[in-house]
C-alpha cells in the first residue's frame, strides 16, 4: 500500500503568497506542507529585481529576489514548515486527499486544510507565425535574463504596457538589449506611470491602441507587422509598420491558475476585474469547499504585495480553524485585512476593489 | 448551451479565412481552421473540442489555447465566451511520467 502523508495544512503553491501563508499558520503552531513545482521556492519573486512600492511591513524598497529570500528564510527557520520543491500538484478527490509527482513518485497527501496558492499564467494571444521561435511570455524572458542570465536577443518587440510589460522592457534594457517599441492595444498605459516615463526618457516608443497583426521569418523571428487599432478595436488600413526584432514579448495579462479549485467543486465565478474564473470566497478567504482557502493570484490577479498579506490571512484563518493562536487569530486577521485595505486604495486597487465586490455578489454567472 | 435546441440551431456555413492556418493549440500543433471546423461539426463546449481534437490536451494542458478556443467557441455561435462552459479539470493537471504511475504500489 503507498503511503498517504498526513499534515494539518497544506499548501500547493510556494510563491509570495504560498510562503507567507506556511510561515503565519506554522507561527500559530498548524504543521504545514508545501509543495512547490520548481527546484527553489519564491514564485515569480525569485526573478523580480525591481524594488517593490507599497509601505514598510509589505517590503517597501526591497527588490524581488530579497523579499522571496527573506520568505524562504523564515520558512526555513520554522520547524513546523516542510517544503518539498521539484514536487508538482497533480489533483484534488472527493475524500480530499491531493495527489502529487516528486521524487519519482506518485504522491499523496491527506490534509486537514489546505490553501491553494497556484498563481496564475501568461495569456497568450493568436496572430499569424505565432509558434516561430523568438516569441516569449514575459515570464520566460524574465526568467532566461535574471535567474539563468541569458539574453533573449538583440531587438525586442514588447506586447503589452502594463507593469509586467513595462518592467520586462527595462530590464531588457538593462541588459543592453535594445527594445523597438512597446505596444498596447488599449488607447492607455496599463502600468505604472513611473515605469512608463523612464523607459520613454530613454527613447523607446510606447505606441498605445497598437497591436501585432503577425510575425515573420523563416528559422525564427525576423520581424513583426504591427498596426493601430480605431476606437472600435479594429485595424486601421494602411497604418501597418514593419518593425526587424528577433525577439516578440508577450506581456498580455494572467489567467488565474484555478484548476484545482474547479476539481475541489469550488463555486467558481467569472469576475473580469479579477481577470478570470476565480473562486468564490469569504472575507478570510475560505471558498465554498470548507476547509480550502485561495490567496494570492490564484484568487484574482493582482501583485505580489496583496499577494503576501493575503497569503498570511489564509495561513492564519486555516490554523485558527484547527484550534491554534484562537487568542489572537482575530487581531493578526483584523490587521492583515487592514492592510490589504490600505494596499487597495489606490487607483489599481479600485478594480480589484470592485472586481471583490462582484465576487461577493450573490447574482451574475456562477458555474 | 446545453439545451438541445441550441443545438439544433443553425451557426451558419464553414467560411474559409486568410488565417486559418494560425497555430492555435501548440502543444498538438491545432490550427485555427481545424478548431472552427470542429465548430461547423457540432462540437460546441471545450471538452468536445478537446476528446475531438485535442487541444489543450497536450503538455501545457490547455493554459496557452483554452482561453482562445473559448472565444473561438463564442465567435463561431455568437453567443459570449462567458455562455461558453468552462472545459472540465482533471487530474492529472499536468504531465506525468508512465514511469512514475507503473511503479506505484511497487515500494515497499
Amino acid at each position: 500500500m503507498p503511503k498517504v502523508k498526513e499534515t494539518e495544512i497544506l499548501i500547493v503553491g510556494g510563491g509570495p503568497a504560498g510562503l507567507s501563508a506556511a510561515s503565519a499558520a506554522a507561527n500559530l503552531g498548524a504543521s504545514v506542507l508545501v509543495l512547490e513545482r520548481d527546484g527553489k521556492p519564491g514564485g515569480q519573486l525569485i526573478k523580480q529585481t525591481h524594488k517593490f512600492f507599497g509601505s514598510k511591513k509589505q517590503y517597501a524598497g526591497d527588490r524581488g529576489y530579497q523579499i522571496g529570500d527573506l520568505l524562504i528564510e523564515q520558512c526555513g527557520n520554522n520547524p513546523n514548515v516542510e517544503v518539498w520543491t521539484d514536487t508538482t500538484a497533480l489533483g484534488i478527490y472527493e475524500d480530499g486527499v491531493v495527489t502529487a509527482e516528486g521524487q519519482a513518485k506518485h504522491l499523496k497527501i491527506n490534509p486537514k486544510k489546505i490553501i491553494v496558492a497556484t498563481g496564475a499564467s501568461e495569456k497568450m494571444i493568436a496572430f499569424p507565425n505565432n509558434d516561430l521561435p523568438g516569441i516569449y511570455g514575459a515570464g520566460a524572458v524574465q526568467t532566461l535574463m535574471n535567474v539563468h542570465g541569458i539574453v533573449p536577443g538583440k531587438r525586442v518587440l514588447m506586447i503589452g504596457a502594463g507593469n509586467i510589460g513595462l518592467i520586462v522592457s527595462y530590464q531588457l534594457m538593462q541588459a543592453g538589449v535594445e527594445i523597438a517599441a512597446i505596444i498596447e492595444a488599449a488607447p492607455t498605459i496599463g502600468g505604472y506611470l513611473v515605469h512608463a516615463s523612464k523607459i520613454q526618457r530613454a527613447g523607446v516608443p510606447i505606441l498605445t491602441s497598437h497591436t501585432i497583426t503577425e510575425a515573420y521569418g523563416d528559422e525564427s523571428v525576423a520581424g513583426a507587422i504591427i498596426c493601430k487599432l480605431d476606437e472600435s478595436w479594429q485595424p486601421v488600413s494602411g497604418s501597418e509598420q514593419d518593425l526587424k526584432v528577433d525577439v516578440i514579448c508577450l506581456a498580455v495579462g494572467l489567467s488565474p491558475l484555478t484548476e484545482l479549485c474547479f476539481q475541489a467543486d469550488c463555486q467558481m465565478k467569472y469576475v473580469s476585474e479579477l481577470s478570470g474564473h476565480v473562486p468564490v470566497r469569504n472575507e478570510y478567504l475560505e471558498t465554498t469547499r470548507p476547509g480550502l482557502y485561495v490567496a494570492g493570484d490564484v484568487s484574482g490577479v493582482e501583485e505580489a504585495s496583496s499577494a503576501m498579506v493575503e497569503g498570511r490571512l489564509a495561513g492564519i484563518s486555516a490554523a485558527c480553524s484547527l484550534g491554534y493562536g484562537e487568542d489572537i487569530a482575530p487581531k493578526l486577521q483584523a490587521e492583515a485585512l487592514a492592510e490589504l485595505s490600505e494596499l487597495r486604495a489606490g487607483p489599481a486597487g479600485q478594480k480589484t476593489l470592485r472586481g471583490i465586490m462582484n465576487l461577493m455578489d450573490k447574482g451574475g454567472a456562477v458555474c | 448551451m446545453g439545451k438541445i435546441k441550441d443545438r439544433l440551431t443553425p451557426i451558419g456555413e464553414f467560411v474559409p479565412q486568410p488565417d486559418d492556418d494560425m497555430i492555435i493549440c501548440r502543444c498538438e500543433e491545432i490550427t485555427k481552421g481545424e478548431i472552427r471546423q470542429a465548430i461547423h461539426d457540432g462540437m460546441f463546449t471545450l471538452t468536445e473540442i478537446r476528446r475531438f481534437l485535442r487541444a489543450g490536451m497536450g503538455l501545457c494542458q490547455g493554459q496557452t489555447c483554452t482561453r482562445l478556443v473559448k472565444g473561438m467557441i463564442a465567435r463561431e455561435l455568437g453567443i459570449s465566451p462567458l455562455e461558453v462552459e468552462p472545459a472540465a479539470a482533471r487530474a492529472p493537471m499536468r504531465p506525468i511520467k508512465m514511469i512514475v504511475l507503473g511503479n506505484e504500489g511497487k515500494e515497499s
